[in-house]
C-alpha cells in the first residue's frame, strides 16, 4: 500500500522526471524571501546547481568565489560568524569533497551555520564519468560531530530539505542529482529533519516480510521492486530515510521490529554510507540480516544513468535479487 | 587611527614583556607547545589587544566588536596569554593549556573559550574566514565602522587556500580587512627560505591588489601607525607584513627555527639545557621589563 501522500498513480503510469537539484535552486530562493540573511556561495557552478535562481532573485546577497571549493568552505564560515545563513553549493565530489577538512573544522567543529549542498551525487551523472561521481560524499560527512547528513528522494523532498535546513541552527549537508529522476513526493508532503517516512507498507496477507530503506533518488526503484514482490508473494514495506543522521532510530527499530530481513538501498559506496549507518545501529540494539543495495568498493565510470543503476546493482532487478538473498 | 605618547608605547611594551613571562610559563606547564611565534607576536597581539581593538573582555560577544581570526592558531599561547591579561578569563588559568578539561586547547576551539572567534590550527583557513566576515560585515552595513583583523603565519603563506582567500578579497575590494603576516622567516622544517621561498612577496600581495606594508614587527608605535594607515585604505584590503624574530625577547632562544614546536625544556640544548630552558627565559624576560624605559626615544 503506498503512503497517501505519495504522487497519485505513482506505479501505474509513467512517473514524472525532474532533478532533484531544481528542489534546492526553489527552495533556496523561497528561503531567502523568508530571511533576509540567508546567503549563497558558489565556485563556478551556478547554474548546474541551481543556485542561479537565488543569484537572480538576490544579487546582493550572491558570492562568486571562483574554482575554490576550500575557500567557499571558510568563507561560508565567516560569514556564518557574522550572523548569516550561508548555502555553499557545488558538485559533491569537490565540495564537500575537496574541502573535506575545511568543512570539518571551520563549518563543524565551529559549530557554524552553514549549509553545504553536494550537487551531481551519484553515479548518475553519467557520461561526465568517475572523477564527478561522488560515491562517497554520505560516509564522508557522517563521521563529522554536528553535521546533519539528507538525501532527498525527489525534487519536492530537496526543496523541503533546503527549507528546513535553513531553519535549523547548525552545519547540514544535503546530496542532490543531476538527472532527471521519479517525482515521488508531492508539494504539500511533509518532511522533517531526522523523521523516516514509510511510503509503502507491507501486503499483510504474505508471510514473508521484507523491509527495504532507501535514501535519495532511487527510491521509485525500492517502490516498484516492492510492489512486484507484494504481487508475488513477499510482503514488502518501503521506509524513506531522507535523513542519514541523526538517523531516526525509533522507527528503524520498529521497521526492523516488524520485518524479518532488511535491504537497503543507496546511490553510494554501501560502506559508511546509509547501510552501514542501519547496520551500525541495529546491529548493538536488534541484530537482523541486512543486504545492502549500493556501490561495493568500486569507482564509477561514463555512462547513462540507467546503464550505470544496472552495471553496479542498483535497478529494479538488484533489488529484487538483493531481497532473495536476505531471504535466503 | 591614534597617535601613541612615549608613556603609552612604554606601556605596551611592558604590558608585552609580561605576556611573554606568561607564555613562558604555560609552555614550561603544559610540556608541549610552540615558542617562536608566541614570543615573536607578542608585541603585536598586545597592541591589538591594548590599544587598537575595539572590544570589551566581559562582553565577548558584543556585536560591535572589531574581530580578529588567528589564522596560524598554533601561535595560541600567545593569543590566549594575551586574552587572559586583557581580562576574558583568569590569568592563572592559562597554567592549564594543554591540559585535558582545559578551555585552553592545544589549537583554539571556537566554543571554548571566551575571546575565541574561530577554531584554527589547519594552516590556510583562517584567512577565507576573516575574508568571510568582512564581506558579511559589508553586505549588512557599508558604512560599518567595524575592522576584520587576521594575523597569518609566513610559513602558512604555502597553503593555497591563502591565494584564493586572497584573490576573492582582492576581487571584492575588502577595505575592512587588515592582514597581518607574521613574517619571521621559520617554520617547523626549517627557515621559510629553504622550506618553500615566498619572496617577492610584497609584490605578490600587491599583484593580489592588496594594499601592503611593512613595519618591524617589534616596534609598536610603527605597527600602530600602519594598522592606522591601513584603515584609511577604502577600495582595497589590507596586509602589513610585519618583520619579526621568532622567540622575540629570549635572546638563546632567538632566530632558530628549531624553537618553533617545542616548549621550554625541550628545546635546542647548544645554549641553554633543557633544565635551564624555562628559567632562564624568564630571567632574561625579567631583566628586560626592568630596562623598559620610559623616556626611550630617539
Amino acid at each position: 500500500m503506498l503512503a497517501n501522500h505519495l504522487q497519485p498513480n505513482l506505479l501505474q503510469e509513467e512517473p514524472e522526471m525532474v532533478p532533484s537539484r531544481n528542489g534546492y535552486g526553489d527552495g533556496l530562493k523561497e528561503a531567502g524571501e523568508k530571511n533576509r540573511n540567508i546567503v549563497a556561495l558558489s565556485a563556478d557552478l551556478t547554474e548546474s546547481t541551481r543556485t542561479h535562481i537565488f543569484a537572480e532573485a538576490f544579487p546582493e546577497r550572491f558570492i562568486q568565489v571562483g574554482i575554490a571549493e576550500q575557500n567557499m568552505a571558510s568563507v561560508a564560515s565567516g560569514m556564518a560568524a557574522m550572523g548569516k545563513i550561508p548555502f555553499v553549493a557545488s558538485y559533491a565530489m569537490f565540495s564537500p569533497g575537496r574541502s573535506w577538512e575545511q568543512v570539518r573544522t571551520t563549518i563543524a567543529y565551529n559549530d557554524s551555520n552553514v549549509k553545504i549542498i553536494g550537487a551531481h551525487a551519484g553515479v548518475s551523472v553519467g557520461p561526465d564519468g568517475a572523477t564527478h561521481q561522488a560515491l562517497e560524499d554520505i560516509a564522508l560527512m557522517r563521521v563529522i560531530p554536528n553535521m546533519v547528513v539528507i538525501a532527498p528522494c525527489d525534487v519536492h523532498e530537496a526543496r523541503r530539505a533546503t527549507l528546513a535546513a535553513a531553519e535549523y541552527n547548525g552545519p547540514v549537508y544535503i546530496r542532490v542529482g543531476r538527472e532527471k529522476t521519479p517525482v515521488v513526493t508531492t508539494v504539500g508532503s511533509s518532511f522533517a529533519i531526522g523523521k523516516a517516512e514509510i511510503f509503502m507498507k507491507r501486503n499483510e496477507a504474505h508471510n514473508k516480510k521484507v523491509g527495504i530503506i532507501v535514501t535519495g533518488t532511487l527510491v521509485h526503484n525500492a517502490l516498484v521492486a516492492a510492489a512486484e514482490l507484494n504481487e508475488k508473494g513477499i510482503g514488502a514495506s518501503v521506509m524513506n530515510m531522507a535523513t542519514i543522521k541523526p538517523l531516526d532510530t525509533e522507527a528503524l527499530e520498529k521497521f526492523a521490529a516488524e520485518h524479518d530481513v532488511l535491504v537497503t538501498v543507496e546511490e553510494h559506496q554501501v560502506a559508511g554510507g546509509l547501510g552501514g549507518a542501519v547496520s551500525e545501529h541495529l546491529s548493538e540494539v536488534a541484530p537482523i540480516r541486512i543486504v545492502k543495495v549500493g556501490v561495493h568498493d568500486q569507482f564509477g565510470q561514463s555512462g547513462t544513468m540507467d546503464e550505470l543503476n544496472a552495471h553496479y546493482g542498483m535497478d529494479v532487478p538488484a533489488i529484487l535479487k538483493a531481497v532473495d538473498k536476505a531471504l535466503a | 587611527m591614534k597617535y601613541l605618547s612615549d608613556a603609552e608605547v612604554h606601556t605596551l611594551e611592558q604590558k608585552a614583556n609580561e605576556i611573554r613571562q606568561s607564555i613562558i610559563e604555560m609552555l614550561v606547564e603544559a610540556g608541549s607547545g610552540h615558542t617562536a611565534g608566541p614570543l615573536g607576536m607578542a608585541d603585536i597581539f598586545t597592541l591589538l589587544y591594548f590599544e587598537v581593538m575595539r572590544h570589551d573582555p566581559k562582553n565577548p560577544d558584543w556585536d560591535d566588536r572589531d574581530r580578529f581570526v588567528l589564522s596560524n592558531g598554533h601561535i595560541c599561547p600567545g593569543l590566549y596569554a594575551t586574552l587572559a591579561h586583557a581580562g576574558y578569563f583568569p590569568v592563572e588559568e592559562l597554567l592549564t593549556l594543554r591540559k585535558f578539561g582545559s578551555r585552553l586547547q592545544g589549537h583554539p576551539h571556537r566554543t571554548s573559550l571566551p575571546g575565541i572567534e574561530t577554531s584554527s590550527g589547519p594552516l590556510g583557513s583562517g584567512l577565507s574566514q576573516a575574508v568571510g566576515m568582512a564581506l558579511a560585515e559589508r553586505m549588512e552595513n557599508p558604512y560599518s565602522s567595524k575592522y576584520i583583523y587576521c594575523v597569518t603565519g609566513d610559513g602558512e603563506l604555502d597553503e593555497g587556500q591563502i591565494w584564493e582567500a586572497a584573490m576573492l578579497a582582492g576581487k571584492e575590494k575588502l577595505h575592512n580587512l587588515i592582514v597581518i603576516v607574521d613574517r619571521n622567516g621559520i617554520q617547523i622544517d626549517g627557515y621559510t627560505k629553504n622550506v618553500m621561498p615566498l619572496e617577492p612577496l610584497r609584490e605578490k600581495l600587491e599583484a593580489f591588489n592588496f594594499d601592503v606594508q611593512e613595519v618591524d614587527g617589534h616596534n609598536i608605535r610603527s605597527v600602530n601607525d600602519a594598522i592606522g594607515k591601513a584603515q584609511g585604505v577604502y577600495s582595497q584590503p589590507s596586509i602589513i607584513i610585519a618583520h619579526t624574530i621568532p622567540s622575540k625577547g629570549v635572546d638563546v632562544f632567538e632566530r632558530d627555527f628549531r624553537w618553533h614546536g617545542n616548549p621550554p625544556g625541550k628545546g635546542p640544548e647548544d645554549r641553554v639545557s633543557h633544565e635551564d630552558q624555562g628559567k632562564v627565559a624568564l630571567q632574561k624576560l625579567r631583566s628586560l621589563a626592568g630596562s623598559i624605559e620610559p623616556a626611550d626615544i630617539a
